[in-house]
């Protein structure tokens, strides 16, 4: 039967971790992971061990981003191989150690999953983060996380842009996962927040227990935005953003920003326009963090990727 | 002044200070005299990663340098309050600046090792100051950004000062796109930790609900409408302008709240409950719930006095062992005023 031949056959999903504090600041993940490592009933399953884990002690201890760099920037190959000398930033030394406890990077002793856990001043609700539109494994977990999570909206950002994409913490895995849930000041825990992250992470889990378990997954399709461009606020002549985005915009994550709509308001009162050629779906607005990365908001397209039926690799 | 005692339609007594127009009786009343507010300072960046303020304060020294003094119907004189914090976007740099101008830390002795914002807000005190004296300034509007859902608060620390409550009772008419409302700490003024009580009626613009670190424009449009209004009142005021008294709702700080924690650790053991999350000002009851305990429990407000929760949540607090204030609402009567003249 032809169907049989369109199920891709992939490797058991064993070892899954779950890091929290890879930004300290970002609180719901610090204190997941921080009650996990107390008490790891709730993410335990049969077929496959899980590890909670803190990735930036120190940046947690101070409840700020990052101590010298920002960690999630921080797993390039000339950090991963450079030499262990004295002076590192920490948070590169950090990510060696990370590399060797979760990785090598891109080897086949690398963890199977890492699920990333980070919060937004954005109102982006739940978002999953992939870093590419051919894992098998990831489109079917995401596609059933946003089943069960429904009527609970899961959006799906996809970055495999080839400038824009970055070195991300959980890039040290076979399969990573990036949770960002907003919107939620940093330095604060919102309980929506903390408990939809939790939940989310609790369908994670059940589908990788599942799959481990044998479960044949049907084709699906999985509605993705992919990252476009990165959009800056207008600056001055001295780096100083000179507007704010316009009232308009503002916690408007995922709906369609077209020509001529409203993007920034200067501080004296004036409308700047978005002049793009295309609807584009516009996230990751007003998030703290992205005031120095030079980014008020990132553009994306809508598109519907395809999975193949997955199911285990017998042995 | 006369004293006047009526009996209103409703059948209510009133007394001293209030000045009332019904169907039946008009009773005019004698004004209070006050001095003019002669010179205004407005301070952003007091916490340096609260956004508004910092651009607030931008945009009016960008306003002066294009358009001259004369921008402003008063003399309005603009400062950066902590400028090293600002820089790395934080609250503070050693010690929040917020708690160092009581009598007592304004005059004592400083030294380089001092922490910076100690140091500072003497420095603050001499340009502004000296708190307390004749020459100090009449207006300080220090403006600041929570992460709680407080619309528009204006905090004070005494509800005897009626310049100031008026103030306050003109931005609530003026201001409906958002509550606005009025704290206060009922403090005598040394006591007073906060900047604007370096002035002789100074308050605080406290706008929410905004993260750190982030500018939000409607919460950068409200700020500006208050201090507008609040130029425009002086302005108003000073140039003899009749404020009728009156009777005016504000809240008065009672007590904090912490977070439940664990023994050891001290961390954080439930977060505020999903029904009082944003629900600054509302009234808590006994029995209502307070925190959802990380394992599914909720913990719920004993106490018999019902009060008003503010701050819900507000990230700098965590380290102060501050999960909300409570507050009692009060109703104030404000007398008529206007400017005395020399």
């Amino acid at each position: 039967m032809s169907s049989r031949a369109n199920i891709s056959c992939l490797q058991e999903a064993k070892r899954v971790a779950i890091f929290g504090g890879t930004h300290g600041n970002e609180i719901s993940g610090i204190m997941l992971v921080n009650m996990w490592i107390q008490n790891a009933a709730e993410i335990e399953r049969n077929r496959l061990v899980t590890k909670p884990f803190i990735s930036n002690p120190r940046a947690v201890e101070k409840c700020t981003r990052y101590i010298n760099t920002d960690l999630n920037r921080a797993f390039t190959p000339e950090n991963l191989s450079a030499p262990d000398v004295q002076g590192l930033p920490y948070e590169v030394q950090r990510a060696k150690e990370i590399n060797q406890m979760f990785g090598p990077k891109g080897s086949s002793d690398a963890y199977d999953v890492i699920f990333d856990l980070h919060n937004t001043t954005s109102n982006m609700g739940s978002t999953l983060i992939l870093e590419s539109s051919t894992d098998l494994f990831n489109l079917q977990m995401v596609h059933y996380i946003k089943k069960a999570m429904a009527p609970h909206t899961c959006s799906v950002l996809l970055n495999e842009h080839p400038q824009l994409k970055y070195s991300t913490t959980r890039s040290v895995a076979k399969h990573p996962i990036g949770l960002e849930v907003g919107p939620q000041p940093q330095g604060v825990l919102r309980s929506n927040v903390f408990e939809s992250m939790r939940t989310i992470l609790k369908h994670a889990l059940d589908f990788i227990e599942l799959f481990n378990s044998g479960v044949e997954f049907p084709p699906c399709t999985v509605e993705v935005f992919r990252v476009q461009e990165r959009m800056d606020y207008p600056r001055d002549t001295n780096g100083n953003i000179t507007a704010m985005v316009h009232p308009h915009l503002q916690d408007c994550d995922w709906e369609p920003l077209n020509h001529g709509d409203p993007m920034f308001l200067t501080f004296n009162g004036r409308t700047i326009l978005y002049e793009g050629a295309s609807t584009v779906y516009p996230t990751f607005i007003n998030e703290a963090a992205y005031y120095e990365k030079q980014q008020a908001f990132m553009t994306t397209c809508r598109e519907i990727l395809a999975a193949n039926a997955i199911r285990k690799a017998f042995k | 002044m006369q004293l006047h005692s009526v009996r209103r339609s409703e059948g209510k007594h009133l007394e001293e200070g209030v000045k009332q127009h019904t169907s039946v009786l008009k009773i005019t009343m004698a004004s209070l005299y006050l001095p003019a507010l002669g010179r205004m300072a407005v301070c952003g960046g007091t916490h340096g990663n609260e956004l508004s303020g910092v651009y607030l304060v931008q945009e009016m020294e960008r306003q002066r340098k294009e358009k001259g003094d004369g921008v402003w119907p008063i003399p309005v004189t603009t400062v950066q309050s902590n400028p090293r914090a600002v820089k790395e976007c934080r609250r503070y740099i050693d010690t929040d600046m917020n708690r160092c101008f009581t009598t007592d830390m304004l005059s004592s002795p400083v030294t380089d090792s001092s922490p910076y914002e100690v140091q500072h807000a003497q420095e603050l005190n001499n340009l502004l100051g000296l708190k307390g004296s004749a020459d100090a300034i009449d207006m300080i509007c220090d403006l600041h950004n929570t992460t709680s859902n407080m619309g528009l608060t204006l905090i004070h620390y005494t509800t005897s000062d009626w310049a100031t409550m008026h103030i306050c009772k003109y931005l609530q008419t003026k201001i409906t796109k958002v509550p606005v409302r009025v704290l206060v700490m009922d403090v005598p003024i040394s006591d007073a930790y906060s900047l604007e009580s370096v002035s002789k009626h100074g308050f605080s613009i406290e706008v929410g609900p905004q993260p750190h670190g982030v500018v939000r424009a409607d919460i950068y449009l409200i700020m500006k409408e208050a201090v507008d209004m609040t130029i425009d009142w002086i302005h108003k005021f000073n140039s003899g302008t009749v404020f009728e008294g009156g009777d005016m709702e504000a809240f008065k700080f009672i007590k904090s709240i912490d977070y439940p924690r664990d023994p050891e650790t001290q961390t954080l053991s439930a977060a505020i409950h999903p029904q009082l999350q944003d629900r600054d000002f509302c009234l808590l009851k006994r029995g209502d719930p307070l925190f959802l305990s990380f394992s599914g429990e909720t913990v719920k407000y004993e106490e018999g006095e019902s009060l008003h929760p503010f701050f819900i949540n507000e990230c700098a607090y965590y380290e102060k062992g501050i999960a909300f204030h409570l507050a009692k609402k009060l109703t104030l009567t404000i007398p008529t005023v206007q400017v005395k003249k020399d």
